[in-house]
């Protein structure tokens, strides 16, 4: 007899079967190649939580999942699927660029810095809306037009690095750095001033801006009238016209909202670390950000817990790299390509035998219950 | 009072470690490595350092730590976790990791650092390699000019950058000496770090090339370069690989290889510091010092004439004594030949 599963057992129990199930393929892989799992999965576990600085540094790959996870995760509620994140935080980081670079000479760091933060939303905003506007307008389909709009973006980002905006006297494809100052401050730098010593890495202030994010989300999306009619979108859009609003304008706020979320990754990656506009700094963390989602069940919470999830694969991953030889770059990828296969493509695979379970467990413990109740009365 | 035994001990113990560090010192290094977004096995650049690194492993036995990037905050990372994990000197491979060796080396100054195809950083506690690539540009240009039937030939970079052009510019050079009215049809695949790895769109430049007449190709672009090879072949013409000695992929119808001795770097790098013979400063590695050079083996050996020997042999010793000078791209940004 199968039951529906009750929601906790949806957003809690059911991912964790689907990464243990992740990591028993990857487990006998690894086993395959002769080295232990398990001396591996401690690596894994040391390398992102555990040695001075691992944290800083999952974190600070959390951060970027977090927004792109948050991104994805607005236009799904308007059943719009936004695979642009990453063009949409590669002309984030351009904004920042040019708000910077044309500012940092004249105006004090911490105004740019002030002035940098919006813009990049509003510049991801852009590259979202106008996808945004070909669906709603147009009828161009949303999944195809993302798609595109990455390519262009990173052509313009191409054209803008390797010409006029590269940095003279050396070879790569980047920007000069900032002025001192304009970046956004790292969390050992604050710890060290504050009297705790914390090891160095790479998690800055856009960590709390993120969190700060997160619930932004969560309020706009449950508790709002904007996100009761974003929903709404999503489950009809005849209601909504009915209702009297236009489903053209939200579809086109969703976007810019969704673009403006993955423009803020930018915020980590340019103003936090590495204080110049480089090429591929988004690293696919644009399109993480949708397995990100769909394991979040595309809950703000959820996606949080999800995005520390990729971060520790991240980071505790590289640590497998340097710790065996055998385990090579490609292992670690394929390591976190299973357990985007098993908690995003497959995570319904394990859905109807836990409704059996829970539906035979259920049932058993009504049928004891009556037993109770007979014997009572 | 309680203070001060605390502080006692510390010194003492300290003091041990000092002790025992200094006498483990001259004993043992802890070399570190880390590859580029290549990976260890390009068949060109990155490999032709693993092939340095596997040298000093094999003759000393000495581990070599080993890490391949996957983006770009990992660069800076990977350093300052090899520091962390004991290594005493960290080479990186090629100029995208500049800015974080220069970095990760200002903060640990008693670690020692190298890093390959960098010039321009300043650190007392970093060896950086350049290359004269021009010069063996030019030397396998003199045989370009010497093989081909048609009197043209091709080039087919992979990034667009100074220091690609300066390759081709040393190629030219080569062919000029020795057919002045030659064609020298140049291509770069990009101007992305993607072109190093695009063999797709190497061999349509390549055929193109040879469409308009060339018959032998020269290429320096990474892992695109395998393309060009292969399209080369497979119209009949001859190519010349770069950077690792690339005569055995088509034996036959490669007609030589411009070495540039990456693997000597390397290996050079962990000798230097085991022997205590580690120096900073940038080292300009020529025909002269071996660092570049044209590759003879038994794979090219039915293709060089005895002709084309002596003139390649000539301008090598033309090179080493002075009397000719390979302009150097670098230097003013233009190309005279």
């Amino acid at each position: 007899m199968r039951k529906p599963l009750p929601a906790w057992v949806d957003i809690s129990i059911m991912p964790l079967i689907n990464i243990a199930a992740a990591f028993v393929v990857a487990g006998i892989i690894i086993a395959l190649i002769g080295e232990n799992p398990f001396t591996a999965l401690a690596v894994m576990i040391k390398g992102a939580f555990v040695y001075k600085g691992a944290l800083g540094y999952t974190l600070y790959y959390t951060t970027n999942f977090i927004f792109t996870g948050l991104a994805v995760a607005v236009a799904f509620h308007a059943m719009l699927f936004n695979i642009g994140g990453e063009g949409q935080a590669m002309i984030g980081g351009l904004g920042i660029g040019f708000i910077v670079l044309s500012l940092d000479p004249i105006l004090p760091p911490l105004l740019v810095i002030l002035l940098a933060i919006p813009v990049a939303a509003i510049f991801g905003a852009i590259w979202g809306v106008i996808p945004g506007w070909l669906q709603a307008r147009r009828g161009s389909h949303i999944v195809i037009t993302t798609i595109m709009f990455n390519f262009i973006a990173s052509s313009i980002m191409v054209w803008l690095l390797a010409g006029m905006l590269m940095a003279p006297g050396q070879m790569s494809p980047e920007t000069r750095h900032f002025a001192d100052g304009v970046s956004l401050m790292q969390i050992h730098h604050i710890g060290n001033a504050l009297g705790w010593p914390m090891a160095r890495s790479p998690l800055n202030l856009s960590f709390v801006i993120a969190l700060i994010a997160a619930v932004a989300v969560w309020v706009l999306i449950w508790r709002t009238r904007l996100g009761y009619i974003i929903r709404a979108t999503g489950h009809s859009e005849k209601a909504v016209i009915y209702a009297g609003h236009d489903p053209a304008r939200i579809i086109m706020i969703v976007m810019a909202i969704s673009g403006g979320l993955a423009g803020l990754m930018a915020l980590n990656e340019i103003l936090g670390v590495q204080e110049r506009v480089i090429l591929n700094f988004t690293s696919g963390y644009g399109f993480t950000g949708i397995a990100v989602a769909l394991m979040g069940r595309n809950h703000p919470f959820g996606i949080v817990l999800a995005s520390l999830l990729f971060g520790a694969l991240y980071q505790g991953g590289a640590e497998l790299d340097f710790e065996f030889q055998t385990i090579t770059r490609e292992m670690v990828l394929m390591i976190q390509g299973l357990i985007i296969l098993f908690s995003g493509a497959l995570a319904l695979m394990f859905v109807p035998a836990a409704e059996r379970i829970y539906g035979k467990l259920a049932s058993a413990d009504r049928s004891s219950d009556t037993r109770k109740g007979e014997q009572n009365g | 009072m309680k203070f001060s035994l605390y502080k006692t001990i510390i010194t003492a113990i300290s003091g041990l470690f000092l002790i025992g560090s200094i006498t483990a010192q001259a004993a043992d290094i802890k070399p570190a490595v880390i590859y580029d977004m290549g990976g260890k096995f390009d068949k060109s650049f990155n490999e032709g350092v693993w092939n340095g690194v596997k040298k000093f492993t094999e003759e000393t036995g000495i581990e070599v730590m080993e890490f391949e990037v996957t983006n770009e905050t990992q660069r800076e990372q990977a350093m300052r976790r090899m520091v962390d994990r004991g290594a005493t000197i960290v080479l990186g491979v090629g100029f995208a990791q500049a800015d974080a060796i220069a970095a990760v080396a200002a903060e640990n100054p008693d670690v020692q650092f190298s890093i390959i195809d960098v010039f321009w950083l300043d650190a007392p506690n970093l060896r950086q390699y350049a290359f004269k690539e021009h010069e063996g540009s030019y030397l396998v240009g003199v045989a370009a000019a010497h093989a081909s039937q048609t009197g043209k030939v091709g080039f087919v970079g992979g990034m667009d950058i100074s220091l690609i052009r300066k390759f081709a510019c040393g190629y030219v050079g080569g062919v000029k000496s020795v057919n002045a009215s030659a064609d020298v049809f140049q291509n770069m695949t990009g101007t992305t770090p993607s072109a190093w790895n695009d063999p797709a769109k190497g061999a349509e430049l390549t055929i193109s090339q040879i469409d308009r007449g060339a018959d032998v190709i020269y290429q320096a672009a990474g892992g695109t370069g395998i393309g060009v090879i292969q399209a080369a072949v497979d119209s009949g013409k001859l190519a010349i690989g770069v950077d690792s000695n690339q005569n055995g992929i088509a034996p036959g119808s490669i007609l030589t290889s411009m070495l540039k001795r990456v693997d000597v770097a390397a290996y050079e790098t962990f000798m230097d510091s085991k022997n205590g013979n580690f120096t900073a400063g940038v080292q300009m590695l020529g025909v002269a010092e071996g660092g570049v050079d044209w590759a003879l083996d038994e794979n090219n050996a039915s293709l060089i004439t005895s002709e084309m020997k002596a003139a390649v042999e000539q301008a090598r010793a033309d090179i080493i004594s002075g009397k000719i000078t390979v302009h150097n791209y670098e230097s003013d940004s233009a190309c005279p030949y």
